[in-house]
């Protein structure tokens, strides 16, 4: 992946080369060099630990200003379903007023999108029930995980459009049909809390191109929007949500809407690796749907959120019951939607195929990488497996595959080094016991 | 020349049940092995694996991996399969209540194996032990 498509930069001033990062990364993306992390641009899934771990908050996400939106003639903004956990307010009408009074010309939200997807969802269920369990496809981060660590598993990847890819879509989609405006003429930006939905956008999943043209983060528009949220005073009806689309900011929440029982949710990256190990022994061959997030919580834990994610993760579950009962009107206009602008599940398929990322092999020649694979297991037998991480890869054997591919030296590991110095030590002292034949020695 | 790989298995140990299957798993994948023939032996070995530590008093799971074909093969140390032919029946299982309410005993595992490699057979005594040697081919 070309370097600038990454979302997730480091701050070189604020990196003090500590190996905090390098332990948590998922898909062993990142080494110390020279005093600061590196991120391997091929191995990012953009999940967002490393922004989360760092103590030095080194780490951060390339998103979108809230100036990049006066480049378009019609700005509508895209809220993410947990947006809507971020502030206490009795009215999410107010949130969705909020964003248009700094500067957004209209909204659509995800969560309405996110119940459309579900829709389809189920109707591809109903088709595909010999490829189970069928995996969301709603997080980047974890779609990216699977094409670079479990590559069997792609398959099983649901292949529908994501609900803020088709929020973007349906957006541009209706503006046009009701205003006339020119698509290119309209900019949709996604209210984020998640680093891989910009990655995304740059570089989609499953599509050539995002109708997304940027991503903001919640945390960027926060203080402007808690300000604007005080003063308004007449609420206009905006949002056509109901609590099964908000549900989706919270883990479970995507299952829940689909109305199966043969689910399982997961959320924390590491958790979803876990369970992914298991679907691939053919363990979960009951289960129709998973669901893993990357995020701890699920979307409302994304690193680019402010609330903590607990007290999010119910405020969603206080909107999702209190807009259960109104949901029956707003489930009709989900239907009316897709009605109206002729949707079909054709529409939100992928129009291209995920592709394995070959990252993790040793060569793409498999002889070479048996030879490479025995050599990584002999360079391992001498290195002390302590996992210390002072050599800057997150464990020995990383140490040993990097020095395999030609990326670093055995000298790396600190307890190699100390033997060696040991060795040359040793051979000082009895080098310098050594008197030329020519002097004169003891005769015992 | 073929890289061996060779895991004891404990019987009755389910915390460390399917490690083993994911060592080997983890290699094929830094192999570079394809999708759809990691995604075979995934199944094979993991069932494979299990059934030492249900079914047996102990035994050696190993793999033989090749250019062209991986060769599993799981020989446990007892106690022995009475009927072969039963045990090779989908839904059959001699697994205990406890194992079942584990989720596991389902009555799939050999013949998933069976259906997941391409290479599958099958010795046993009862008495002794079992031997079970699958090749799932790499093409």
């Amino acid at each position: 992946m070309p370097f600038n498509l990454h979302s997730i930069m480091l701050d070189r001033e604020k990196c003090r080369g500590c190996t905090n990062c390098i332990k948590k990364c998922p898909t062993e993306a990142i080494r110390v060099r020279n005093s600061k992390a590196r991120i391997i641009d091929q191995r990012c899934i953009d999940c967002g630990e490393c922004i989360r771990t760092c103590p030095y908050h080194a780490k951060y996400a390339v998103t979108n200003s809230l100036d990049d939106i006066q480049k378009y003639e019609y700005k509508v903004a895209l809220p993410a379903p947990s947006f809507y956990a971020q502030f206490e307010t009795d009215d999410i009408n107010k949130l969705l007023q909020a964003l248009l009074e700094i500067g957004f010309d209209d909204i659509f939200e995800v969560a309405k999108a996110a119940e459309i997807v579900t829709e389809f969802t189920k109707q591809f269920i109903l088709q595909r029930r010999d490829k189970i369990p069928i995996i969301s496809s709603a997080c980047p981060a974890v779609v990216r995980l699977i094409q670079t660590k479990f590559p069997d598993l792609i398959d099983n990847i649901l292949p529908l459009a994501s609900p803020m890819e088709l929020a973007a879509y349906l957006a541009k989609k209706k503006i046009n049909k009701q205003k006339g405006i020119e698509i290119n003429k309209i900019g949709a930006f996604f209210i984020s809390p998640c680093a891989a939905k910009m990655t995304y956008v740059k570089l989609p999943l499953g599509f050539e191109r995002s109708y997304v043209d940027g991503v903001i983060a919640i945390k960027d528009i926060y203080g402007l929007v808690r300000s604007k949220l005080r003063s308004i005073k007449d609420v206009k009806p905006l949002s056509i949500s109901s609590g099964k689309g908000i549900g989706w900011a919270a883990s479970g929440g995507e299952s829940l809407a689909l109305g199966i029982d043969e689910y399982v949710n997961v959320d924390g990256i590491h958790n979803v690796i876990k369970v992914l190990e298991e679907i691939e022994n053919g363990r979960l061959n009951n289960i129709v749907y998973f669901e893993g997030l990357a995020c701890s919580g699920g979307c409302v834990g994304g690193p680019l959120t402010i609330e903590n994610p607990y007290v999010a993760k119910n405020r969603i579950k206080k909107w999702s019951s209190k807009l259960a009962t109104s949901s029956q009107v707003l489930e009709e206009t989900t239907n009316q939607i897709i009605n109206s602008l002729g949707i079909k599940m054709e529409d939100l398929l992928f129009k291209k195929e995920l592709e394995v990322n070959p990252v993790l092999e040793l060569d793409s020649d498999i002889e070479e990488a048996m030879k490479k694979y025995e050599r990584v297991n002999e360079i391992l037998k001498i290195l002390p497996g302590l996992d210390c991480g002072a050599c800057g890869s997150p464990t020995c054997k990383t140490l040993a595959e990097d020095i395999v591919r030609g990326l670093a030296n055995d000298t790396d590991c600190i307890f190699i080094l100390r033997e060696n110095i040991k060795e040359l030590a040793k051979k000082m002292v009895e080098l310098s016991n050594k008197i030329p034949p020519s002097l004169e020695r003891d005769e015992d | 020349m073929p890289l061996t790989m060779e895991f004891d298995i404990k019987a009755g140990d389910f915390v460390l049940a399917g490690e083993a299957s994911s060592k080997i798993k983890d290699t094929l994948k830094k192999l570079g092995v394809k999708p759809e023939i990691l995604k075979k032996v995934a199944i094979v070995s993991y069932e494979a694996e299990m059934n030492i530590v249900i079914h047996s008093v102990g035994g050696v799971l190993k793999a033989i991996i090749s250019k062209d074909k991986i060769e599993i093969i799981a020989e446990d140390r007892g106690p022995g399969i009475e009927n072969i032919e039963l045990a090779m029946m989908e839904g059959y299982s001699t697994a205990p209540e406890e194992i079942r309410n584990l989720g596991f005993g389902a009555g799939m595992g050999l013949p998933n194996m069976k259906k997941y490699s391409d290479y599958f057979e099958i010795e046993s005594q009862k008495g002794s032990g079992t031997r079970v040697y699958m090749v799932v081919l790499n093409k």
